[in-house]
């Protein structure tokens, strides 16, 4: 967390000593983007922390926790693949799982299915790709998130 | 302030009640409802604490790092090198995938390779900056480092299987001018 601060204090000084308009852009779009991300940010807050709670954190890591297996990972790519949760959302909640038990590798499996994969929107993609593309791209992904889940599990704890 | 409680009233309706549902707790002992405030409460404090700092890296990427001339430099044939600067570009758009449908529709209107712009969506999925600003915040940078580098072969394999079997007689049709694609792009800017 410091060093996040002492980074970010030194691009803010460098930037400032190059231009100053342009440094005080950037804080204007940074603040801006902030505001417009802070209700979402603090509502899924709510939300998880009212799903949490009525599941209880024992739930959670029976199904997701570390010594669940297999079945977590298919969870998680489930989940991923049909939920239509925007990514700024998706950070916060699996910031929470975390803290509730659930393994980082899940989370990446949960995380990349969210971002690549999309049922609820392949109506849409088959407009662009035709239905062979769409449905291939879509499977490909999905094995793929699996694949960096499960090189993620087997690293992890190397690092 | 009226713009904006109004762009976010579902957000709005969801912050009032739970906060209606602490304060109550509060007074009437509650044990369900201050356990849920509580869990809140600390995420909510781990989350301020680095948000800032996030947004402020996110303003500068986005004052710095002119994405005109990364776009220039991607139409450069259709090689390797070219890939690396479709991977750049993506990693600075914002927005959920199926508002990068329509670039990718361009892109293949404007004769880049299949190849290329697989990687481009593969990249625009994973690596996008202000997500990984995000992804380090609440998941650390262990986790982001592995994902990122883990997802990079996975996302340059699926484009080469794509290529090989679809390559050749690849259609990307424009649907961008129906209304329903074109509200989606617009929700992309606010769902990020």
């Amino acid at each position: 967390m410091i060093a996040l601060y002492v980074v970010v204090v030194v691009l803010l000084l460098l930037s400032l000593a190059i231009s100053r308009q342009k440094t005080i852009r950037a804080l204007k779009t940074g603040a801006m983007m902030l505001l417009n991300l802070l209700p979402p940010f603090v509502s899924i807050l709510m939300i998880v922390a009212l799903v949490l709670t009525l599941l209880g954190p024992e739930t959670i890591q029976f199904w997701l926790g570390n010594r669940s297996g297999c079945i977590a990972y298919v969870i998680a790519a489930v989940v991923g693949s049909v939920a239509l949760i925007p990514g700024p959302a998706a950070y916060p909640m699996s910031g929470m799982l975390v803290d509730n038990g659930v393994a980082y590798p899940v989370i990446a499996v949960f995380i990349t299915t969210l971002m690549m994969v999309g049922i609820v929107t392949l109506p849409l993609e088959r407009k662009f790709f035709g239905m062979k593309l769409a449905l291939a791209r879509n499977a490909l992904n999905f094995v793929g998130a699996l694949g960096i889940g499960m090189t993620m599990a087997l690293v992890w704890n190397l690092l | 302030m009226k713009a904006y409680l109004s762009k976010h009233r579902n957000d709005m309706i969801i912050i009032g009640l739970f906060a209606l549902a602490s304060f109550l707790s509060f007074f009437l002992r509650w044990d369900f409802g201050l356990r849920t405030a509580n869990s809140f409460a600390q995420s909510l404090v781990e989350m301020l604490s680095f948000l800032p700092a996030i947004f402020i890296l996110i303003g500068l990427v986005d004052a710095w790092v002119p994405k005109e001339i990364v776009a220039k430099h991607t139409g450069e044939g259709s090689g390797w090198k070219s890939s690396l600067w479709m991977m750049l570009l993506a990693m600075l758009q914002i927005g959920p995938l199926y508002a990068a449908f329509p670039v990718a529709c361009l892109m293949w209107k404007k004769g880049t390779s299949p190849r290329n712009i697989f990687i481009y969506l593969g990249a625009f999925c994973t690596l996008k900056l202000p997500m990984l600003g995000f992804e380090v915040g609440f998941l650390g940078i262990k986790f982001t480092m592995l994902r990122t580098l883990l997802s990079v072969p996975v996302f340059i394999i699926i484009a080469i299987v794509i290529d090989k079997f679809f390559g050749r007689n690849l259609v990307i049709n424009d649907v961008s001018e129906s209304k329903g694609a074109k509200s989606n792009t617009e929700n992309a800017r606010v769902n990020g």
